[in-house]
């Protein structure tokens, strides 16, 4: 008989006849749930512990600081937040940053869910084209926004040529030299660059909706809006809603399609918060400013989650 | 399916979609076409006549030649490529295990460090470029690949890490609790059963976070100061604008294959693109 | 080869849910033991402690010479079987016999050997190469079967691996796995629900309600003894008959008395009952108990009742019938004819009578 053994730690195990069991320490202590957890999380906390947390109490550090590149900062409270508050530039980009959030939005799930619903039935090429509609979302911003670049330049954009010889128009229409044509014409990207992710999240989402009620609704006599408002919608918010605010999220604190678009001209006009506080921070070097700027996005994006969540348990509890 | 008539089929249907997908896929082969024209030809003004406003009669590739040859673009994209691959695998890792912590181990806190992972993904970019310059000025990482290798998984994990954790909490539980009967440690039982039933999962994870790789732009634009060491965005954007003057027909070029390698993997993988993109806003 | 010991073992979820209470089990060498209960009786928890899936929040377990307490699953020396067959879906049928083989580094001349010796057994070496989602429901039961075998463990557990098959299949895989422990001679605990597989298959069933063990025993004496009101409603289907009733004294015999029904207590029970007398208890009878009256009958266990139901199953028939306000069932041969509303007189078999405490619904 096998002497009794008890526990774990590094006690050793009786092996039973025709197996050789090789039993390390460290195999034992990894058998606890606990220790399991923590060895697994430690590289992916890490990284973002040193890369985000860290950095992310350093700006706040920096905004309540005068520090800028090659001098470094004393402490003063909140001057940077009361700096901003009264520079027009920056109340000029906030707004343009909540109208280009709030107009992109409604574009891409307005247009993002018709196609979505067009996408929704059976026809030829039906995958082909699914994929080729998603490319706008992969290629890099930076790439696909010069080609709108160039599509709205002054002297040589298609689009005015194409106006004019038509005759619509007899003189060129100034998409990016004019501040409030910029910035629709920025939001006409971001709306280009996004409607595909809508569109396809969208699709999932229709796919799982059962279609026997849309059957038993027509049989109802409902047309094909009633359909829609009285029955898609309704079962589609949940994802719907999950879409938009990661969508917010994005538009929110874009970059780089205002940042290769205008470079916020003309005369900073067309500045997002993002841009703005780059160019501080960046360009004119005023550390310390930048980051202040940068930190009024973030009470924001936590303020859309959180009304998001809040929205999300309510429904789920209903 | 609810009848309807031939005629509305083709308004309601065929044309918006015809428009949709002109509207998508124009700028791509206006990208195209503005890479192929000979450079007369390009900067023809808006109000000129033209004879073959959409196509070229005359392509050529010196915009593709004098790019590879002039600039530094193929660096570029060996760059922009190794570093993408290296950040994806980076992130893949870190999401895998963190994924699998959350979904399936029960541990104190597991719920506080799921909304902490959340909430980093709420701090924007544009605000931490700046401390993180000094950080990574401090580690000498200035300048090198190494400093994107690290600081794009802070972008990429909390996604990899989400995706996975709803992808691993549908694979049925008896599965590892089988194979740590079977004789299988919790980390072995892991490794060996249910990494491989969650490839389509993985592999989406993976194919999202390369394509977001190739997206970043303003940590590339921040740590990255010498023309040989940058990426293609970036490259695109401060290489190909000399003065004030803007090399339309190398820009489209560089556009065209700067976008190839992204396009190329994703049409491998649009599946499981698919699936990463509606698993993480279901999950 | 191994005993099954477990002394005093609870299971606390969250300091509230308390879903095994002092369970005290031994479970011999070679035996087939299976729990069996409602849902949320603490049966699989138990089992699942026994694996090493759940930890135990206070008590001991011993498998073999050990205690297993803090061993992980992997050291315990015991193989499972799942309800939903767990197999591995990307590995072969081969692959996933060979799995836990692997994983205790045996060599590949070994691990061929025995998984050839296990298909063998079980009639799936066809499969071997196959994928389990090619397999039907019955071969992949088999394939879980077979890796269990394979590993020769000192103990089985089964986690209800019939309720996903069809019923035939059902029944055919109780008799092949009945044939399979016979052959193995290796210590089986099994968890079921269904109390026909725990009569078919237990060498003995402990029956649990609420996280309690109500009755071990051999599948006949639960059946003939039950210890309890419980388990005497649980094991036999139809389930016996209850029937509220006061214990009064007259002549100096006990009867049990209800409205519509009054019974004479038979003798061998008598002694037990006497402390009872103007008292509540609970009279038990089976269905099978009962029968037609015929004249011959002694009038002290005999009651009158109306037809409500009869079911007629072909090799019995079931009569629903009313006495007062109790409402009984018989089990009758399938000569009888009666028809609904019809008044009948019923006769119990006095050896058959059970009684319960009213409060405490113990067997007395």
């Amino acid at each position: 008989m096998k002497p009794a053994v008890a526990g774990a730690g590094g006690a050793a195990v009786a092996a039973l006849p025709g197996e050789r069991l090789v039993v390390s320490r460290w195999t034992r202590l990894l058998e606890n749930q606990r220790v399991l957890a923590v060895a697994l999380l430690v590289p992916g906390v890490a990284i973002l512990t040193i890369f985000i947390a860290y950095p992310f109490v350093m700006a706040i550090w920096f905004s309540l600081t005068d520090i800028s590149v090659g001098t470094a900062g004393k402490f003063v409270g909140a001057d940077n937040f009361k700096k901003a508050f009264q520079d027009t530039i920056f109340q000029t980009a906030f707004w343009n940053t909540c109208f280009y959030t709030f107009w992109a939005t409604v574009f891409k799930l307005a247009l993002g869910m018709w196609l979505a619903l067009l996408l929704n039935r059976h026809f030829r090429f039906k995958r082909m084209i699914r994929a080729w509609m998603l490319l706008p979302f992969i290629i890099p911003t930076v790439l696909s926004t010069f080609a709108w670049r160039w599509m709205f330049d002054p002297t040589f954009s298609v689009i005015n040529w194409v106006l004019y010889q038509s005759g619509w128009i007899s003189d060129r229409l100034p998409f990016l030299s004019n501040g409030d044509w910029a910035m629709w014409c920025a939001i006409v990207v971001n709306t280009w660059r996004g409607t595909p992710f809508f569109a396809i999240t969208l699709l999932a989402g229709l796919q799982t909706i059962n279609p026997d009620l849309h059957e038993a609704a027509a049989l109802d006599g409902a047309n094909a809006w009633n359909r829609f408002w009285h029955v898609t919608w309704p079962l589609l918010l949940p994802v719907t809603l999950v879409v938009v605010v990661f969508s917010v999220i994005q538009t929110f604190s874009d970059f780089q399609l205002i940042y290769v678009l205008t470079g916020g001209g003309p005369a900073n006009s067309t500045h997002l918060v993002a841009t703005y506080a780059y160019q501080l921070g960046v360009a004119s070097g005023l550390l310390g400013e930048g980051a202040a700027i940068s930190l009024f996005m973030f009470p924001v994006l936590c303020l859309v989650v959180w009304f998001q969540l809040r929205y999300l348990k309510r429904m789920e509890g209903a | 399916m609810v009848i309807e008539r031939k005629w509305k089929k083709v308004v309601y249907f065929y044309v918006p979609l015809a428009l949709f997908i002109l509207f998508t896929l124009f700028p791509f082969y206006w990208m195209a076409v503005t890479a192929l024209r000979p450079d007369p030809e390009l900067y023809r003004s808006w109000r000129a006549s033209n004879a073959t406003p959409f196509w070229t009669l005359e392509p050529t590739f010196e915009h593709f030649v004098g790019l590879l040859q002039t600039t530094a673009f193929p660096q570029w994209l060996w760059n922009t490529m190794l570093i993408a691959i290296v950040s994806t695998v980076i992130s893949l890792i870190c999401g895998m295990f963190a994924g699998y912590a959350l979904a399936r181990l029960k541990f104190k806190g597991s719920e506080f460090l799921g909304t902490a992972i959340f909430i980093t993904y709420l701090v924007p970019q544009t605000l931490l470029f700046i401390p993180l310059a000094d950080i990574i000025r401090n580690m000498h990482l200035g300048n090198t690949p190494w400093a994107l290798m690290l600081t794009y998984p802070t972008i990429l994990i909390p996604f990899c890490t989400w995706l996975l954790m709803g992808y691993f909490k549908t694979i049925p539980k008896e599965l590892e609790e089988c194979a740590r009967i079977d004789g299988a440690t919790r980390f072995g039982a892991m490794v060996r059963i249910i990494f491989p039933v969650a490839v389509p999962g993985i592999l989406s994870a993976g194919i999202f976070a390369f394509t977001l790789s190739w997206n970043e732009f303003i940590y590339a634009l921040v740590f990255l100061s010498s023309v040989e060491n940058k990426t293609v965005p970036v490259g695109v954007v401060s290489e190909l604008i000399r003065g004030d003057i803007f090399f339309w027909g190398q820009l489209m070029a560089g556009a065209l294959l700067g976008s190839v390698p992204v396009a190329l993997v994703y049409s491998f993988f649009v599946e499981y693109y698919v699936a990463g993109l509606t698993g993480s806003v279901k999950g | 080869m191994a005993e099954v010991i477990l002394t005093g073992v609870n299971k606390w979820y969250d300091a509230h849910v308390h879903a095994v209470k002092d369970v005290n089990l031994h479970a011999h060498d070679r035996e087939f033991m299976v729990f069996v209960g409602p849902s949320g009786c603490g049966k699989t928890t138990t089992l699942r402690m026994i694996a090493g899936l759940e930890e135990i929040s206070s008590g001991e377990i011993r498998i073999g010479p050990r205690i297993v307490n803090d061993l992980p699953p992997m050291d315990r020396d015991i193989a499972m079987v799942f309800q939903n067959y767990a197999l591995y879906p990307h590995k072969s049928v081969y692959d996933n016999m060979a799995f836990g083989l692997q994983m205790r580094k045996f060599a590949k001349e070994e691990i061929a050997k025995r998984v050839k010796e296990a298909a063998a057994i079980l009639g799936i070496e066809p499969l071997l190469q196959r994928k389990p989602r090619q397999l039907s429901g019955g071969q992949r039961q088999r394939v879980a079967l077979g890796r269990a075998i394979v590993r020769h463990p000192s103990l089985f557990l089964f986690d209800e691996p019939l309720s996903n098959l069809d019923a035939k299949l059902r029944v055919q895989m109780r008799v092949e796995l009945k044939r399979l422990h016979e052959r193995l001679e290796t210590t089986a605990i099994y968890v079921t629900h269904d109390q026909v597989e725990a009569m078919t298959l237990g060498d003995r069933v402990v029956v649990m309600k609420d996280g309690v063990v109500q009755q071990v025993g051999e599948p006949m004496e639960l059946y003939g003894k039950p210890a309890n009101k419980f388990v005497a409603g649980f094991i036999g289907s139809p389930a016996m008959n209850f029937a509220e009733v006061t214990i009064a004294e007259s002549a100096g015999a006990l009867w049990a008395e209800a409205t519509g029904i009054r019974v004479k207590v038979p003798p061998a029970s008598t002694a037990a009952m006497r402390p009872h007398t103007g008292k509540h208890a609970t009279l038990g009878v089976r269905p099978e108990a009962l029968r037609l009256a015929n004249g011959s009958d002694p009038a002290e266990y005999v009651f009158d009742a109306t037809v409500d139901v009869v079911e007629p199953l072909g090799a019995e028939i079931l009569l629903n019938i009313s006495a007062g306000p109790h409402a009984l069932v018989a089990r009758v041969d399938p000569g009888v004819t009666v028809k609904m509303h019809d008044k009948v007189r019923l006769a119990f078999d006095p050896a058959k009578l059970h009684f319960f405490d009213h409060s405490s619904e113990a067997a007395l």
